[in-house]
């Protein structure tokens, strides 16, 4: 190249290229047990960011992880805040028109959390608040059906701040991913008297088939990436041990 | 780029409307903002007042415990009082057993409570300084006339103080107005409450939020001209002389 004006041109072409493929940025929830919380620290741990760290490893990319309050991490990724969503979302018809998903990483129930003996019918439901998160699946499913049997759905940013209100009695049944409930609530001393109640919620019209990793409608090529390398974590066994570090019981589904 | 059929579209919402039912069929939105700020404002407005006696007062422990109130109360932001009074408070049992449990875990009163608190600290300041800024004239006249202390403070002071404050008062029944748009952040679904819903509904973070922020606009107008009113009725004596 004879042109020292072209020569700057391409090389910092390159470096920004180089930059770009270098680190990726992942949005998980902010605080969502035992999927992701927040560390003393400021980094994200969890089930969520250790996945995309694993995913990260075998794109051979550098990552960050960024916490996002759920309500606004949708429009966030399409401000290009960050690149990926790993939020434990579920794929949904709905959320197919805004983002799109890759392979779902787990698929789960979501179950009702409420005081211990709690017997859950139709009948039940009446005059009853029920807490959930603002724009979740389980808000949505709630709203169609159980305001239909007369309870009044209160809508809450975090999960953490729903099973404060239902200790307080301010709810009085939580309705989130059942081994949010589990292991955030009823499983610590906070939950004592509380359990997992009513049947498993797992209607695929409202629950979709799974959680996916969310990408702009844009980005085809960073969504095929992340699939091969969801893929690959299945295949060499990284998935099962940041499972095992997590849960008990298998979470991936069938 | 703005999807104005969306803001049609979602505008019921923010005046109490729901999916296919008509609008103010609920007390969400705008009904909900309005009924979180009058209580606090008349709550907030009958507690300034003794306060503000109480802050100018000689006695040294009285004005040293309200001026405690006042410089907490607007040291700290109006947020974290909200969530310090509804999951701070409903974290001891002793509270939760005691009769005021019934109030208290309702997001809507502990919003009124924490709002009232903080706009009491702010309304006690702007009448305890116009109460010191009385006139020495009125008070002199009243003296003459052998009016007692209370008389006094009755008739001249904290009445003329009152009229002294609206400009400042309706600075404060403004910047309320706006603050009530954490009660979102408590579960309440006032206008901002609903913005919140129609964005993560939607995944639409400008037409929501611009409604909002055009309903608190016309409410401010609305305020505003109310206060030059009243400024026109009961500061009249102090306008400039037009003739």
């Amino acid at each position: 190249m004879k042109n020292p004006l072209l020569l700057l041109g391409a090389a910092s072409l390159a470096l920004s290229v180089a930059a770009h493929a270098e680190t990726l940025r992942f949005a998980t929830d902010a605080s969502y047990p035992p999927f992701s919380k927040q560390g003393a620290d400021g980094k994200m741990t969890g089930f969520d960011p250790d996945i995309a760290q694993a995913l990260c490893q075998a794109m051979k990319a550098t990552c960050e992880v960024v916490p996002q309050d759920f309500d606004g991490i949708i429009p966030a990724l399409q401000a290009r805040k960050f690149d990926a969503v790993i939020a434990s979302m579920n794929i949904t018809p709905e959320r197919q028109k805004a983002v799109d998903f890759s392979d779902k990483y787990y698929n789960m129930a979501s179950r009702l959390v409420g005081k211990s003996g709690t017997q859950v019918n139709d009948a039940w439901f009446k005059d009853k608040k029920i807490g959930v998160l603002r724009s979740s699946i389980q808000e949505k499913y709630a709203r169609d059906h159980f305001t239909k049997l007369g309870a009044k759905l209160v809508p809450y940013g975090k999960a953490p701040e729903s099973f404060l209100d239902l200790k307080a009695g301010r709810v009085d049944a939580a309705f989130v991913d059942a081994a949010v409930g589990d292991v955030d609530f009823v499983k610590t001393p906070n939950g004592k008297g509380f359990a997992l109640v009513g049947p498993d919620y797992n209607d695929p019209k409202y629950f979709g088939i799974g959680a996916g990793i969310a990408v702009r409608k844009s980005d085809k090529a960073l969504l095929a990436r992340l699939n091969t390398a969801l893929k690959q974590i299945r295949a060499d066994g990284s998935y099962d041990k940041i499972q095992k570090k997590y849960f008990s019981f298998d979470i991936y589904g069938k | 780029m703005i999807d104005v059929n969306l803001i049609i579209e979602k505008l019921p919402a923010f005046f109490g409307g729901t999916d296919g039912a008509p609008i103010l069929s609920t007390s969400e939105g705008l009904q909900l903002t309005l009924e979180l700020l009058f209580w606090s404002l008349l709550a907030g407005l009958a507690l300034s007042i003794p306060l503000s006696l109480m802050r100018v007062s000689r006695n040294k422990v009285l004005s040293t415990a309200v001026w405690l109130y006042t410089y907490v109360f607007r040291g700290t932001p109006l947020l974290v009082q909200l969530f310090i009074i509804y999951y701070g408070l409903s974290q001891f049992d002793w509270v939760r057993d005691s009769w005021a449990w019934q109030y208290l875990r309702e997001a809507y009163a502990c919003a009124i409570l924490a709002f009232t608190l903080n706009t009491a600290a702010y309304t006690t300041e702007i009448i305890a300084g116009q109460i010191r800024n009385t006139n020495h004239g009125e008070i002199e006249a009243a003296k003459a006339m052998g009016m007692s202390k209370w008389l006094m403070m009755r008739r001249i002071v904290v009445p003329s103080a009152l009229r002294r404050a609206l400009p400042a008062y309706s600075n404060e029944v403004v910047m309320m107005m706006q603050s009530t748009s954490v009660a979102g952040l408590v579960t309440l679904a006032d206008v901002t409450g609903v913005a919140r819903r129609v964005f993560s509904d939607t995944y639409m973070p400008f037409e929501p939020f611009l409604t909002a922020a055009g309903i608190y606009l016309v409410m401010t107008f609305g305020f505003v001209w109310l206060f030059k009113k009243a400024e026109g009725r009961w500061l009249a004596y102090l306008a400039p002389r037009k003739h």
